[in-house]
């Protein structure tokens, strides 16, 4: 059986609250797939409609072709690992992985033996008499998972599994779970609003926002081409410049901005005198007045500079409150920087983007 | 002579106190000072707790008890033989309950251990009627309703009990009786012919000893199930469990301390039960306590007595203590 995971206008309402607006999207057989939005974006909601805890309020969530209505999330061919793992405190760490085969009436053996199996596979080999309570979080993690994969699923749900990890084990569970999802090759959907996890996990990524998809693609087209305000501002750091549109040439737009008119590519069929948000990424700005071509030029000040390792952060005074971030290349050619000093970055018009104006994620 | 000697003691000891005080006074205080607990609340209000809890536990509860004990192995004098030649300790009491009068044709008090062992089983019998009616009530206050309908809920079941024992012992008299409610309502639906004697039956008994310890189930059960993470519940189902065995492998493992101090105090309560079994008990079925009871009051046999509710205290303890064991749960988890 196929495993496509379809949301056919699924639209989810908690009485006059819209969660999840006419959503629509396929996601494919064996794909890493992942919503990625800030809390209360809806993307929750989602999974939850998937492995069956909520039914949408409109629409059809399908899975392998067949409409999933009235099918509660114990015959539902999904498993979810929830956020805080919720695995049972009171059973072994092989009883935890083996419960969806006791529930299936296997043998105690049958059960042992798929426990060591997957105990295997997550690199806890010998751990299955261990209680719950003896294990690291990193491990828990990977029980977790190896409970959810005993009874071979067919599309796994992840909500935000490694938000409760500290930093260096999130990027270290960021390849293991990368590499677990290729081992087994069934699909994955993934929750997160931590952009990276998103972007360096999924084969696809689709950015959610107030109950409504943004934009689905893969890391790079999101990261590099957004769809809406939202979408840039939300992946990734970036500086707005909202304004005008005054003039169109090869695909990009020249938009009228409080710091002067600034080029961006025009993706999205912008008009003359359309309100537009040009967006410029801290790493395409560089210090310099090799300006090659009009509307690539900000004259600001400095207001600090953050050494932050291999990168470092000059913040410029922009035309509100916020400042402009300008990321360095920390390769000993940044200028010294002193507070108040004029300062001109310049960027490549290819590497920045003209953008209808659109609600942006607030920081 | 021995009350003289316990008093030239006491007062030999008082002095000794006194004494140590008066001289090393300054280092004692000194030292009570460096007790954590005596820093933290200040040297007034620690004397007052630890006067104020060492009274209460002695005077209220240790001390009665001890001369409860010691009554029970003595024998009923009247007044003027006590402190006589008669007064000494005594295994007749004990013996009595076991074994009867002296001269019986039957070896043991049959009917005395009959009435004993019969409340012990229909004080289970409570216990566990009152756990399967209150599970789910609590797993429903508990887990699925929310705010408004859970505080609703909690109130329905408080408020009944603001209606003293005597008054709803004699109102299930009432429903229960043979011209009472619930016959009347059968016989005038034209479901039975002949009135049920539900009283003689022990069913008035047992529904209003549930009944009076529904509450002390309920939020034992309550408070267990209330800190159980929902997302067990939702993993469980998840992974394909139907709702029997999320109880059973999830639910109740977790909720097994409130579940066994729940038992505890419902069985303890309805084994040491008197109005009920007073008002309600069929004419034929006696309660254990019944019989204490009469030998305090219509027997004036104090004695008798103590021996007989300190049986009905050990037994129900160790009974506890013996269910305990069986199913893992230690006494420190009660607590919680």
């Amino acid at each position: 059986m196929s495993a496509d995971v379809e949301l056919d206008h699924v639209t989810i309402r908690f009485g006059a609250f819209t969660a999840v607006d006419s959503v629509s999207l396929r996601i494919e057989e064996g794909e890493f797939f992942s919503f990625l939005g800030p809390s209360g974006c809806g993307k929750t909601t989602i999974l939850r409609a998937v492995s069956g805890f909520q039914e949408p309020t409109e629409g059809e969530v399908r899975i392998g072709g067949k409409n999933m209505r009235g099918i509660g999330p114990n015959r539902r061919p999904t498993a979810l690992i929830f956020q805080n793992l919720a695995l049972f405190p009171l059973m072994t760490v092989a009883e935890n992985i083996a419960f969806a085969l006791e529930v299936r009436g296997a043998s105690r053996a049958a059960r042992r033996r798929r426990a060591d199996e997957l105990l295997n596979l997550i690199a806890l080999p010998g751990q299955g008499d261990k209680p719950i309570a003896a294990l690291s979080g990193g491990q828990k993690q990977r029980v977790a998972i190896a409970r959810a994969l005993a009874v071979e699923p067919d599309v796994l749900l992840l909500d935000e599994p490694l938000s409760a990890l500290d930093l260096r084990l999130r990027q270290h569970m960021r390849t293991e779970l990368r590499a677990i999802q290729r081992r087994v090759g069934i699909t994955f959907i993934y929750i997160t609003h931590d952009q990276g996890e998103a972007l360096t996990m999924s084969d696809r990524v689709a950015v959610m926002s107030q109950g409504v998809i943004q934009q689905i693609g893969d890391s790079a087209t999101i990261y590099d081409d957004p769809a809406t305000a939202f979408v840039a501002s939300f992946v990734g750091e970036n500086n707005p410049f909202p304004g005008t549109v005054t003039q169109l040439a090869d695909g990009q737009a020249v938009v009228d901005t409080a710091l002067g008119p600034l080029r961006g590519r025009n993706g999205r069929g912008l008009k003359r005198g359309d309100k537009a948000i040009v967006f410029v990424r801290p790493e395409a700005l560089r210090v310099g007045a090799g300006a090659s071509e009009a509307g690539t030029t900000i004259e600001s000040q400095v207001v600090t500079k953050e050494l932050e390792g291999s990168l470092v952060h000059v913040r410029l005074a922009g035309a509100g409150a916020k400042p402009i971030t300008v990321s360095l290349t920390n390769d000993g050619t940044v200028p010294v920087l002193e507070a108040g000093q004029p300062l001109t970055v310049v960027f490549d018009a290819a590497r920045a983007v003209a953008l209808p104006t659109g609600h942006l994620a607030d920081e | 002579m021995s009350d003289f000697v316990a008093v030239f003691l006491a007062l030999l000891l008082a002095l000794l106190v006194a004494l140590i005080v008066q001289s090393r006074g300054a280092s004692i205080f000194a030292a009570l000072g460096e007790v954590k607990f005596v820093e933290r609340n200040g040297l007034v209000i620690s004397a007052y707790m630890v006067t104020a809890v060492s009274v209460w536990v002695v005077f209220m509860i240790v001390l009665p008890m001890l001369y409860m004990v010691d009554f029970s192995f003595r024998h009923n004098l009247p007044p003027s033989e006590v402190g006589g030649p008669e007064d000494v300790h005594t295994l007749k009491n004990y013996a009595y309950l076991l074994l009867g009068r002296k001269g019986d044709e039957e070896l043991l008090n049959w009917l005395h251990l009959g009435v004993f062992v019969r409340t012990v089983l229909a004080s289970i019998f409570v216990t566990l009627l009152d756990l399967a009616i209150c599970y789910p009530i609590a797993y429903y206050m508990a887990q699925v309703a929310k705010g408004g309908r859970a505080r609703l809920l909690v109130l329905c079941l408080i408020l009944p009990f603001w209606v003293n024992e005597i008054l709803r012992a004699f109102a299930f008299r009432i429903l229960f009786g043979t011209s009472g409610v619930i016959n009347s309502v059968l016989i005038g639906a034209g479901l039975l012919e002949e009135p049920i004697d539900f009283i003689r039956a022990d069913v008035a008994l047992y529904a209003g000893l549930s009944y009076a310890y529904i509450l002390m189930m309920v939020f034992s059960l309550y408070n267990a199930i209330e800190s159980l993470d929902h997302n067990q519940i939702e993993a469980a189902r998840d992974l394909g469990s139907p709702w029997w065995r999320i109880h059973w492998r999830v639910v109740m493992p977790h909720a097994k301390p409130g579940i066994a101090s729940g038992c505890t105090m419902v069985f303890m309560l309805a084994a040491g039960a008197l109005a009920a079994p007073q008002i309600l008990g069929g004419p034929s079925s006696l309660w254990f306590t019944q019989v204490i009871y009469d030998w305090f009051n219509q027997g004036a046999n104090w004695p008798q007595g103590a021996a007989y509710a300190f049986v009905l205290l050990v037994s129900c303890i160790a009974f506890v203590l013996a269910v305990m064991r069986t199913f893992k749960v230690r006494l420190g988890e009660i607590a919680r």
